[in-house]
């Protein structure tokens, strides 16, 4: 059996719950952006970067950012869970899951960390 | 679990019902589902996939794909915003068939994960969860994301 110690909330309802939450928010944003880029063809650097020089487009991108990195790591979480176990794995699999879900996690952390110096850049 | 098999006799209650029904076959159920000798199969490795089961596995793909392409994509980001030049450079980069290729699938990725997504969000509302509409749910996913990635692939060449 592989047991959830390291899920997002300590509840699978509430990891469900917030999987949902972020998806809406990333289908919003994921939307915008693109109907915007589709909206303004041959669109110039000042016209992009005076885009996210707004505030409310920074406070988007941010909420976008953390409804991304809860959603992925929720995501990834279920995926290596029903992957990574001892019947794919055998009786390494509690300590490879555990390791290839940190290493989500600090990959996800970066990319947070990283978006926030691009949007705040600027 | 129950690993032992006790003979039941009238009366005694079953060992893990908590509601202490009838047992069948001098066992309680539970004993009874462990104890079976009916096939058991859970390994994924070896399960056909119905085409809702292939919109699902798809979604599951797309998901990862997306995660890895974030990275790419904030690269793109960062050197757009940082300065003229460097949007210039990713605007000549976006010209290349290889990048093209690229942005494409990440495209494709993010419209099939959006759809199926969508869908997932409107089954939850317990909206079209028979077999039937199922079925029919997934064809659409797949008959949608398919127009909207040949879109995609029309707006980017
Ligand atoms: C843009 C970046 C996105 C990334 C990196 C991402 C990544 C993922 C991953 C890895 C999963 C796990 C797949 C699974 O458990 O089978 C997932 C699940 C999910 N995604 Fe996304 N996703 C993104 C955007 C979206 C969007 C825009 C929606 C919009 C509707 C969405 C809706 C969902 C839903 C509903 C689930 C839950 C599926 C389930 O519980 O089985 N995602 N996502």
């Amino acid at each position: 059996m592989v047991t959830n110690v390291t899920n997002f909330s300590r509840s699978g309802l509430y990891d469900w719950m917030a999987q949902r939450v972020t998806a809406v928010v990333l289908a919003a944003y994921s939307l915008f952006l693109l109907g915007y880029i589709l909206a303004n063809p041959g669109m110039g650097y000042a016209e992009w970067q005076g885009l996210f020089a707004n505030s409310w487009m920074r406070i988007f991108s941010l909420m976008s950012l953390v409804a991304l990195s809860a959603h992925a790591w929720i995501g990834l979480w279920s995926v290596t869970t029903d992957y990574l176990t001892p019947m794919t794995l055998g009786k390494w699999a509690t300590g490879v899951r555990f390791l290839v879900q940190a290493l989500c996690g600090v990959i996800m952390f970066v990319l947070f960390v990283w978006g926030v110096q691009i949007l705040w850049g600027i | 679990m129950l690993t032992v098999v006790t003979p039941m006799v009238t009366g005694t209650s079953c060992k893990c019902l908590p509601d202490n029904s009838p047992c069948s076959l001098g066992l309680s159920k539970c004993e009874y589902a462990v104890n079976s000798q009916r096939p058991v199969n859970l390994d994924l490795r070896t399960i056909k996939l119905p085409n809702t089961a292939i919109s699902s596995i798809l979604h599951r793909i797309t998901g990862v794909i997306l995660f890895v392409g974030i990275a790419v994509l904030l690269y793109g980001l960062d050197k757009s915003l940082v300065s003229e030049q460097g949007f210039a450079e990713v605007k000549e980069c976006l010209t290349s068939p290889l990048a093209k290729f690229v942005v494409w699938g990440l495209l494709s990725g993010l419209m099939y994960h959006l759809t199926a997504g969508i869908r997932h969000l409107i089954m939850d509302l317990d909206i079209g969860v028979s077999l039937e509409s199922g079925k029919l749910g997934a064809n659409l996913v797949f008959i949608i994301s398919a127009i909207l990635i040949v879109l995609m692939g029309v707006w980017i060449w």
